[in-house]
């Protein structure tokens, strides 16, 4: 417990710190608010658009959860396929890469004109950024299982099914873990992009991405610094999530849950 | 045991070779009889085939020619028989102690209660009541060992198939564990088939002796070892044993120079 109060003490004083030297340089070279508003302004903006930023910040979250959710759903379920040949995967593996490399603003607009403007759009974003490290890494962690293990499996005549959910998917559930805090990360991401280009156009209807295109156009820089902070805080809070769930599930027999036990 | 019941050998090898591929071959034509109640040592140096033999007689691997009987079976239909310990615990992470020992009653799909209980006598049996409940990565090699013994023997197996079940132990370990295997051996009867590089293991376990020579891997000696039985751990400073363990030695020295 000692070791995650001062986790948390270093941090405070970093962020403290931080808000310094952001209102020294305001101080010192007298820049203009439009530019870089000072800290307590950007504290006054969220305060007095409050729920018009808590209605973008649920709508994102809304959307990276709900691409997140299907990106592990239709992720395993691709690894499950991968994972039966060596030929399947050589075959398709390199279209999962092309997931990860396709730029999302460009095909935001294909996106747009199939679905339409609005969350479907930007949940589909979110779905299509965050689903290649899920199938990487299931995949991964499906295939990689000690070669006796398997041999003991079927020195008992262990059925396909036995082999699968007593064997191999527990041995993947690391690895899905792994796949699955990049891919958080991703969806929020996916999500804010996908709102720049696919997002209800509404005023105060859209998600953070929306609301921070809107604040720039009309130079509220204030506001804007507030969005900015809350999307970072969304990242973090879904990484945040997965590292807990990670922590639960695999407390009791995996390495990589140690990292985040109190000692 | 009734006098049909011996009659069957528990391993019979007719012609029995092994190629990888169009690689060279790991095993020339092999003919071998197991009678039940045996502990036979495969022996060799690395290349003989002796890993690849004890996987032909599990059925895990298929061989190019000639045909394997384990108790009268094919080694596939045989497996209700048969248990594996391999180099390597290969417990499950996720699973305590006695969620590991009942896996194989578990694929075998006996009830939770008779595998529970069942497991508790094995866990008893190698002295690891105490960690029932803890998961492998906090116990030692040994104890993993222990448990992976555990786990052959829950299934009540009649051939255990061994592969250097402790060349990853240190040399006082290693002498406890073979006194072990002979002690659980007088319990339950099995017969064995079991590969090592060690000459004073070989000695010390078994009631026959195969040395293989390799490339390809094929039969070199052979020795019946009359040392009785039970054996303790006082027999291995007899005269006998050294004599056994010479004569062993010279044996493997000239299969790895053929």
């Amino acid at each position: 417990m000692r070791r995650w109060v001062l986790v948390a003490a270093n941090a405070a004083a970093v962020f403290v710190a931080l808000l310094v030297v952001w209102q020294a340089i305001i101080w010192i070279f007298r820049v203009a608010p439009y530019m870089l508003p000072p800290p307590l302004a950007v504290a006054k903006a969220a305060e007095s658009r409050l729920p018009l930023l808590l209605n973008a910040l649920s709508l994102t979250a809304a959307e990276a959860a709900g691409g997140l959710v299907a990106s592990v759903v239709v992720g395993i379920a691709i690894a499950l396929f991968f994972a039966r040949s060596r030929w399947v995967r050589r075959m398709l593996y390199p279209y999962t890469l092309l997931l990860q490399t396709v730029p999302i603003i460009a095909i935001a607009p294909l996106i747009l004109m199939w679905v339409g403007a609005g969350m479907p759009a930007v949940t589909l974003i979110a779905f299509i950024i965050s689903l290649a490290p899920i199938i990487a890494n299931v995949t991964e962690g499906l295939i990689s299982v000690d070669r006796n293990l398997v041999h003991l499996f079927l020195m008992h005549n262990a059925s396909p099914a036995q082999l699968l959910f007593k064997l191999r998917l527990p041995h993947a559930v690391p690895a899905l873990f792994v796949g699955v805090r990049i891919a958080s990360g991703l969806a929020v991401i996916g999500a804010i992009t996908g709102e720049l280009y696919a997002g209800s156009s509404r005023v105060g209807e859209g998600g953070l991405g929306y609301s921070i295109l809107y604040a720039s156009t009309q130079l509220q820089t204030d506001y804007l610094f507030a969005l900015v902070a809350a999307a970072t805080v969304l990242g973090f809070a879904f990484v945040f999530l997965v590292m807990i769930l990670e922590w639960y599930f695999l407390r009791r027999w995996h390495e990589s849950a140690r990292t985040l036990e109190t000692d | 045991m009734s006098a049909a019941e011996v009659a069957v050998p528990m391993v019979e090898l007719f012609g029995v070779s092994k190629q990888f591929g169009k690689g060279p071959a790991v095993l020339s034509p092999l003919d071998l009889e197991i009678q039940k109640g045996e502990f036979v040592t495969l022996l060799g140096p690395s290349g003989c085939g002796k890993s690849t033999l004890l996987k032909l007689i599990a059925g895990l691997t298929t061989p190019t020619s000639g045909t394997i009987r384990v108790d009268g079976l094919t080694p596939k239909n045989a497996r209700e028989v048969l248990a594996f310990i391999f180099q390597d615990p290969t417990l499950l992470p996720w699973r305590n102690v006695l969620e590991n020992v009942c896996l194989g009653l578990e694929l075998e799909h006996v009830t939770r209660e008779r595998r529970v209980r069942r497991a508790g006598e094995l866990l008893e049996l190698v002295r690891l009541e105490q960690v029932a409940r803890v998961y492998p990565r906090e116990l030692s090699g040994g104890m993993k060992m222990r448990v992976s013994i555990a786990r052959a023997l829950a299934t009540n197996p009649r051939l255990l198939l061994m592969d250097e079940p402790f060349a990853a132990l240190d040399e006082m370990a290693r002498d406890r564990f073979n006194e072990e295997i002979l002690r659980l051996r007088e319990e339950q009867k099995w017969t064995a088939v079991f590969v090592t590089h060690s000459v004073a293991e070989a000695v010390f376990l078994s009631t026959r002796i195969i040395v293989l020579a390799p490339n390809p891997g094929r039969v070199h000696a052979i020795f019946p070892v009359e040392l009785g039985i039970p054996r303790t751990a006082a027999l291995r400073s007899t005269p006998e044993f050294d004599l056994m363990a010479a004569r062993v030695s010279r044996a493997l020295r000239g299969a790895i120079a053929a």
